[in-house]
């Protein structure tokens, strides 16, 4: 089933043309992994669903991007006629350096996109706490230091603070711009089993410039090059038997 | 290279430490419950304190930072959270301007504009230091938002916070420590301006009386003390005025300090 569908995605920065005419579908309950070298788009891509790249002076997109067959950006393309926040309480974002709120505790960290909203019920902030920092395995590590800072974790543990506050406000689509490349082995392999576990109940769609873990973790992959897709497919397929000789150098190695 | 550097600190450091050394060996003598709480005597007449001036000065800061505090702040906000347009670029450079204006011209600017229509008074005083506060704070508080790094906005907003509310809830409090830095210094920068006040309140020998009455405060204290032909009797009252006026700034940064101390020290 289709959660996201981009039809003939283009976005420009300014002069530069960072996406040209991508289409892709992304199906429901799946990780799909979005791989290339830097610079292809990937970043700007996954951005683009959640319109995070709005944030940038002179972005300009034209195409489409639906979600359940809700057009995000509207029926004349202007990305001002949905209002980002609502896109963005349905698809969440983790980012490539954990960012917990250096003001708040473990605690106001995960629930800070609830509290934020207007949620206020004690009980209710309480369990989702203990809930979502059991969903990530981060509770048993962490229980006994729910008041101190966030930024007082490891860096793993950051990050699967983050993936806990950006579930915690419970959205359909998890998007994840290399999530793991800031960790060492061990913690990028917790991430890797929570991503994992997640897909049960959401889309995962994660860019990664780690072919292994793409291959590890993805169902579907699309390899991209210079704002263009060049090849979109089941994992299995993309790195065993590629159509295309660009996505074959890639994934090989034999890039250039 | 080094030493030279050394040696310059060592220069800068001169005029401070005999600053200090002279106010508080002028000043200590001075104080005591009487000196701080009594009325001023007039020029020549031993005895008295200086009550009203610790008095009206905490007043005209207090006037000061109603005006000049939220405006700061709000226009700092302003400046660093909408960086990419015109008002920006013409606010921020009118800021800088503002900030470097001469006080004694705010002075007259306050005379023109409020002690010609309702006279001299502890009003007209607030309003000319805190027009002076407001470019000193908007600057802090847009340097201090602008150091935040973006990945934490960012974190905001992809949780589908609102703009504002990811302003005033992540941004501003991470941003805290370097905006009460720079109301502090707003404030010891204005607390010890004389000129502006000259101008505005005026002076008095009594304790407040009225928002719309002229009022002591300590650098007017200090100047007429120091302008005394009485050597004998006014003079230590200037250094004593000196040398609380420096404590009443430092009383203020600590007691500022600990009632906004950060949830976490990073």
């Amino acid at each position: 089933m289709i959660k996201i569908k981009i039809e003939n995605l283009n976005v420009w920065f300014g002069e530069k043309h960072v996406l040209k005419d991508i289409n892709l579908e992304i199906l429901k309950y799946k990780v799909t992994a979005i791989i290339g070298p830097s610079g292809c788009g990937k970043t700007t891509l996954i951005r683009s669903m959640n319109k995070m790249h709005a944030l940038i002076p002179n972005a300009r997109v034209a195409g489409n991007i639906s979600m359940d067959n809700f057009n995000i950006y509207g029926n004349n393309n202007k990305y001002k006629s949905v209002d980002p926040v609502l896109i963005r309480r349905k698809i969440g974002m983790v980012f490539q350096k954990p960012n917990p709120f250096p003001t708040m505790s473990v605690f106001d960290n995960v629930i800070a996109g609830l509290r934020l909203r207007g949620v206020r019920n004690r009980k209710k902030l309480e369990e989702s706490v203990e809930n979502y920092l059991k969903l990530t395995h981060l509770w048993d590590e962490v229980k006994d230091d729910l008041d101190k800072s966030g930024a007082s974790l490891s860096g793993g543990q950051q990050q699967r603070l983050c993936i806990a506050r950006a579930i915690a406000v419970e959205p359909e689509v998890i998007l994840m711009d290399e999530p793991c490349s800031a960790l060492d082995p061990i913690a990028t392999g917790k991430i890797e089993e929570l991503i994992y576990e997640l897909k049960k109940d959401y889309t995962v769609v994660i860019v990664t410039h780690n072919m292994q873990q793409a291959a590890r973790i993805s169902d579907y992959a699309c390899f991209m090059y210079l704002g263009e897709l060049i090849e979109y497919g089941e994992t299995t397929q993309i790195f065993e038997n590629p159509r295309q000789e660009l996505t074959e150098k890639y994934i090989t190695g034999r890039f250039g | 290279m080094i030493s030279l550097c050394f040696f310059a600190l060592f220069i800068t450091l001169i005029p401070l430490i005999s600053i200090l050394y002279e106010v508080i060996v002028n000043g200590i003598g001075q104080l005591n419950i009487a000196f701080l709480t009594e009325e001023i005597y007039p020029l020549g007449l031993s005895g008295g304190g200086i009550g009203p001036a610790i008095q009206g000065t905490l007043i005209v800061i207090g006037l000061a930072s109603l005006l000049g505090i939220p405006i700061g702040v709000f226009s700092g906000i302003f400046l660093a959270e909408y960086p990419y347009n015109k008002i920006t670029f013409f606010a921020g450079f009118f800021n800088d301007i503002l900030s470097n204006m001469p006080s004694i011209v705010i002075g007259i600017f306050a005379w023109i504009l409020i002690v010609t229509v309702i006279g001299w008074s502890v009003l007209a005083g607030g309003f000319a230091l805190g027009i002076m506060m407001i470019p000193l704070i908007t600057r802090a508080t847009e340097e201090s938002i602008k150091i935040v790094p973006s990945s934490l906005r960012e974190a905001s907003l992809a949780l589908g916070i609102a703009r504002w509310k990811t302003t005033l809830r992540v941004t501003v409090p991470t941003a805290k420590k370097g905006i009460m830095t720079g109301i502090l210094l707003a404030i010891a920068r204005v607390a010890g301006e004389t000129a502006p006040l000259l101008l505005t309140i005026l002076g008095s020998r009594f304790f407040f009386s009225s928002f719309f009455e002229p009022t002591a405060a300590l650098p007017l204290t200090i100047f007429n003390s120091s302008q005394s032909p009485f050597v004998a009797t006014d003079w230590p009252k200037a250094w004593g005025a000196s040398l609380v006026l420096i404590l009443l700034v430092l009383i203020l940064n600590i007691v500022v300090r600990l009632l906004t101390r950060e949830k976490f020290e990073r």
